[in-house]
């Protein structure tokens, strides 16, 4: 591998302008590794060679014309979540398999509107079920970091593929989807940066739904000025998506090193955890060190409802999860299973074709939602909500950021928490909060633990402040200096 | 118990039966609730589906504005509160015609709220029911069992259609009164132009839900603030789609419950399908059968809220109503409630009507738009669209009439030759020389002729004044019914000194 793909986002795409390389080359170099990798890492569910390749061409028409768009020939990961026109998308479920969408999602099309280029679909867990990229149809993906430690880590989830990819410098920059924590985690997991924007500023149009008020697609990034760059293309009012934010799109890129001297950052009590590892802690701590030299202000502050949003979160997301996915029936697209009658052809359908935590949140959700349960559970959950959104709304009050750890660990061993489904949900703890509100939230490599393994810390702003979020994110990336790269085993 | 309280006689002595009804009404807009697909009837199957109807991954609902103005339009129509929030929510079932596995309905916040209907029986006497709701909802494909013995196939034109479900309060007395009930809906409906009420197509469609009690219950239940308490358990026949099938489904249902009582039975709350071919309704699923349909508000949908001002505009644009038109064709133009309702029942031949009378006598117009022209165009099959007769060439006819031109009889000869032949009226009766004779010289000319050739019967006419008949007959052979009517039974009467 040349060093053509350890260049950031920004890097790349500044040589493309400049001619010093040609997208095809880096799309040739960037496939070749991708699938060198695969059989180590298994990040990738689908590659499309010709697409890729008329991509980068086209890109280096436009870039000779000195046109392009933004991220005009750099070559991008996509989450297996998003429809890709003509490429195979399962959201990593056997009752996809075999689905190539007529259609291309709103976020895709506009990253290949700035001039992103295709390179291949990312696993995930099934249907974006999960912390640790373990229940995908295709198996584990593995952390290409390692640490001190031994065995293969999971890159976390659910978009553990595109995390993966991308901290092994396969690509340039990837898709996510975090309705948990799904990008933020993996992010903190994998050294890299991951970010949501506020709720329906990227729309949800032609991605495979999981939970639709707590959906958000987002981006990885190698540093914050690439995240920046990719959630400022993804981001945008789509009339396809009812719940698509109408508002302008802020530039987020020039928010990026802009100081953050004066700002006032929140520190909630709430999320010193008493079972938080001591490393988690120091981090945090370090963080808000940083941010203090750099002229924040540090404010304590309360966010009182959060010890409930784990379970309310458990509650609405299954909930919305078993009606969303009840459109897997085997009638018109993806795997059937015959039966003797409709019902059996349904229940064999989904018996092979959903795995089993995808099954269990189906079912969890389906009970929620049963009549003399729905008050209890759903409507209480509902409530819980609100409260999280108040909370959110009166820190606010004292602040203008927020900063947390983003994880409660880092990365752990492939195998270790599957087997304890309440262990394995323990991982959103911190990163829940923000997709019950809906507001803006993003993970930034801070360091590497005893083990040599990276560690995020998450900043949190209110809804439409995505430029806070990147300033601080910045600083926070500043200080840090993190520039470690996993060692290339794969 | 009024004159119009229907009750079925049983071994036991007399039932009363209890109805209310929920219409499923397709509404009127080009593109579905929350996909741009065409709407129109007979498309080859599946040629009607957009990437949402079919539920592919990734894809979802946005309202059509249009349709929620329709909806509004509706309340407006039938004197509805309009609530100006309203919320959709997910019903949650599997079938092969259900591609999201849901249907997405308004469950606890409809569009529109209470109102009323005021309804005609046969009879011409009046009942109101009140209305529950009214909320917006997508329909589902179809499966069609017949073409293949071994599956099922699935059309999904109608798929993410929009339905007005229009639900009454158990206010209806009797299979009469349902169908007038239906009638008066689709009649309302047609006049707003919210839904083409073709039940042979599918665009109105009903839930008839039936219980019987004992004379007196209903009283009850209405007295103590709808206190369901008083009232049998009801069967919901589903998806009734035709008038005269509303009436022999809850007839047969009612019977059914009554026998089932009568023997000592008790009524299970359930589901069932009228079959039209045998005329017996069959049960289709019990109540523990029944689907828990988990409703939970719709994430992908925000909720709907109106403006007043949205709402004030629809309301300003409202055409005249058949009720305000029946009102003001008794009140100005002096029509019978029975002629008004006739003409105020289909709002094309009311608007054909006011052409034809516009100028003339409106009575005499009445007449002839409801005896003449529909007793043809009902014998001949047509649709008052497709009438022959303008309601141009009608109103000069009446013209004709009234200014004493021709007669009525002679007025029937030209109604024929304008249906046959077309024309202008007063061309025809010139050319034809069918001009109405008012010269009482040529009159009595024609009249000393016949008494002077015919002096028996002259004679028998001083007698028994009544037989002058025949000789106002033979005038107008005479005279080829030209003759004016009047003229001559006065000369006569002159000249026989009566």
């Amino acid at each position: 591998m040349s060093d053509l793909l350890k260049l950031s986002l920004s890097e790349v795409t500044t040589k493309l302008k400049a001619r010093e390389v040609s997208s095809v080359e880096l799309a040739t170099e960037a496939l070749s590794a991708a699938k060198a990798a695969q059989p180590a890492l298994n990040a990738f569910t689908a590659f499309d060679v010709d697409k890729t390749l008329a991509m980068a061409a086209a890109s280096d028409a436009k870039l000779a014309a000195g046109e392009g768009g933004a991220l005009e020939g750099a070559p991008l990961a996509i989450k297996d979540l998003f429809a890709v026109e003509g490429v195979s998308t399962t959201a990593s479920s056997n009752i996809l398999k075999g689905f190539e969408p007529t259609y291309e999602s709103t976020v895709t099309k506009s990253l290949w509107n700035a001039g992103g280029v295709f390179l291949a679909k990312t696993s995930m867990d099934e249907f974006a079920m999960g912390s640790s990229n373990e229940t995908a149809n295709t198996g584990p993906v593995v952390n290409p970091w390692k640490g001190t430690t031994d065995g293969n880590l999971t890159p976390g989830g659910s978009s553990g593929g595109s995390a993966s990819a991308l901290a092994a410098d396969l690509c340039f920059g990837s898709t996510g989807t975090d309705t948990g924590g799904s990008i933020r985690q993996p992010a903190s997991f994998t050294g890299t940066v991951g970010v949501k924007g506020t709720y329906g500023r990227t729309s949800r149009w032609g991605v495979v739904a999981f939970a639709s008020s707590l959906d958000h697609p987002g981006p990885f990034g190698k540093t914050v000025k690439d995240s920046a760059m990719l959630l400022q293309a993804m981001s945008g009012h789509d009339p396809k998506d009812s719940t698509s934010l109408p508002n302008a799109v802020p530039d987020f890129v020039a928010a990026v090193g802009k100081s953050v001297k004066g700002l006032r950052i929140g520190v909630p009590k709430e999320y010193r955890l008493d079972e938080m590892p001591e490393e988690i802690a120091k981090v945090w701590d370090q963080g808000v060190q940083w941010l203090k030299a750099a002229g924040c202000e540090i404010v304590d502050i309360s966010l009182p409802h959060t010890k409930y949003a784990l379970p309310a979160y458990y509650i609405v997301a299954p909930a919305e999860a078993s009606s969303n996915l009840a459109r897997y029936d085997g009638m018109r697209f993806g795997v059937r299973q015959d039966g003797e009658d409709l019902t059996s052809v349904y229940e064999n359908t989904r018996a092979a074709g959903f795995g089993e935590e995808v099954q269990r949140r189906i079912m969890i959700g389906t009970y929620v939602l049963s009549a003399g349960y729905y008050d209890a559970y759903y409507l209480r959950a509902q409530k819980v909500r609100t409260r999280i959104l108040q909370d959110f709304d009166n820190a606010y009050q004292k602040c203008d950021a927020i900063l947390t750890p983003s994880a409660p660990s880092s990365a752990f061993g492939i195998g270790t928490k599957s087997d304890d489904p309440i262990e394995m949900y323990l991982n959103d703890v911190f990163t829940v909060t923000a997709n019950l509100a809906g507001v803006p939230a993003m993970s930034v490599p801070a360091g590497l633990d005893s083990s040599g393994l990276p560690l995020g810390l998450q900043i949190i702003t209110k809804a439409l402040d995505e430029e806070t979020m990147f300033s601080v994110g910045a600083a926070i990336e500043d200080a840090a200096g993190f520039n470690a790269k996993p060692e290339k085993w794969w | 118990m009024s004159d119009h309280t229907y009750r079925l006689t049983g071994e036991t002595g007399d039932w009363e039966v209890v109805m209310g009804l929920e219409v499923h009404a397709q509404v009127v807009s080009k593109a579905k609730l929350f996909s741009g697909s065409a709407t129109a009837f007979g498309g080859a199957p599946n040629t009607q589906v957009s990437l949402v109807d079919a539920a592919m991954p990734g894809m979802l609902p946005v309202i059509n504005e249009e349709v929620v103005s329709q909806a509004v339009r509706t309340g407006l129509g039938m004197g509805s509160k309009i609530n100006l929030y309203s919320r959709f929510d997910r019903k949650n079932y599997f079938y092969p015609d259900l591609p999201q596995g849901y249907q997405i309905s308004q469950f606890e916040f409809p569009i529109v709220g209470e109102g009323e209907l005021e309804c005609e029986r046969e009879d011409g006497s009046r009942f109101n029911v009140g209305i529950e709701r009214l909320h917006l909802e997508q329909d589902a494909g179809k499966s069609i069992h017949d073409l293949d013995p071994n599956s099922t196939y699935v059309d999904l034109n109608r798929s993410g259609v929009a339905l007005m479900e229009i639900v009454s309060k158990p206010y209806i007395r009797s299979p009469e009164e349902a169908s007038a009930y239906v009638t008066k809906l689709r009649t309302l409906l047609r006049y707003l132009g919210t839904c083409g009420g073709d039940m042979e197509k599918g665009q109105l469609r009903a839930d008839v839900n039936v219980s019987v009690c004992r004379p007196g219950d209903y009283e009850k239940f209405r007295d103590g603030g709808d206190d369901f308490s008083h009232l049998g358990t009801r069967c919901e026949i589903k998806n009734v789609n035709s008038l005269r099938f509303i009436r022999q489904a809850s007839e047969y249902e009612a019977r059914r419950q009554i026998e089932i009582l009568e023997e000592g039975g008790k009524i299970d709350q359930e589901t069932r399908l009228f079959d039209s071919v045998t005329g017996v309704t069959r049960s289709m699923r019990s109540k523990e059968e029944a689907h828990d349909y988990r409703y939970f508000p719709d994430p992908d949908l925000l909720p709907l809220e109106l403006t007043e001002d949205f709402v004030d505009q629809i309301r300003s644009e409202l055409p005249e109503l058949p009720d305000a038109k029946r009102r003001r064709f008794v009140e100005d133009f002096g029509l019978s409630e029975y002629d008004a309702g006739v003409l105020v029942s289909d709002q094309s031949r009311a608007a054909y009507y006011e052409a034809v009378a516009a100028g003339r006598d409106p009575k005499l117009a009445a007449n002839w738009v409801n005896n003449e022209l529909f007793g043809r165009l009902n014998k001949e099959s047509l649709g008052i669209g497709e009438t022959p007769i303008s309601a141009d060439q009608l109103g000069k006819l009446v013209a004709l009439i009234s200014d004493k031109t021709i007669s009525g009889k002679i007025a029937k000869d030209v109604f024929e030759i304008l249906w046959t032949d077309g024309g202008d009226p007063a061309r025809i009766v010139e050319d034809r020389g069918m001009k109405q004779v008012t010269d009482t010289g040529a009159i009595e000319t024609v009249i000393d002729q016949l008494i002077a050739d015919n002096p028996d019967q002259a004679a028998q006419v001083k007698e028994k004044p009544k037989t002058m008949g025949w000789f106002v007959g033979q005038v107008m052979k005479a005279m080829q019914g030209k003759a004016n009517p009047q003229a001559v039974n006065e000369i006569l009467r002159k000249k026989f000194e009566l």
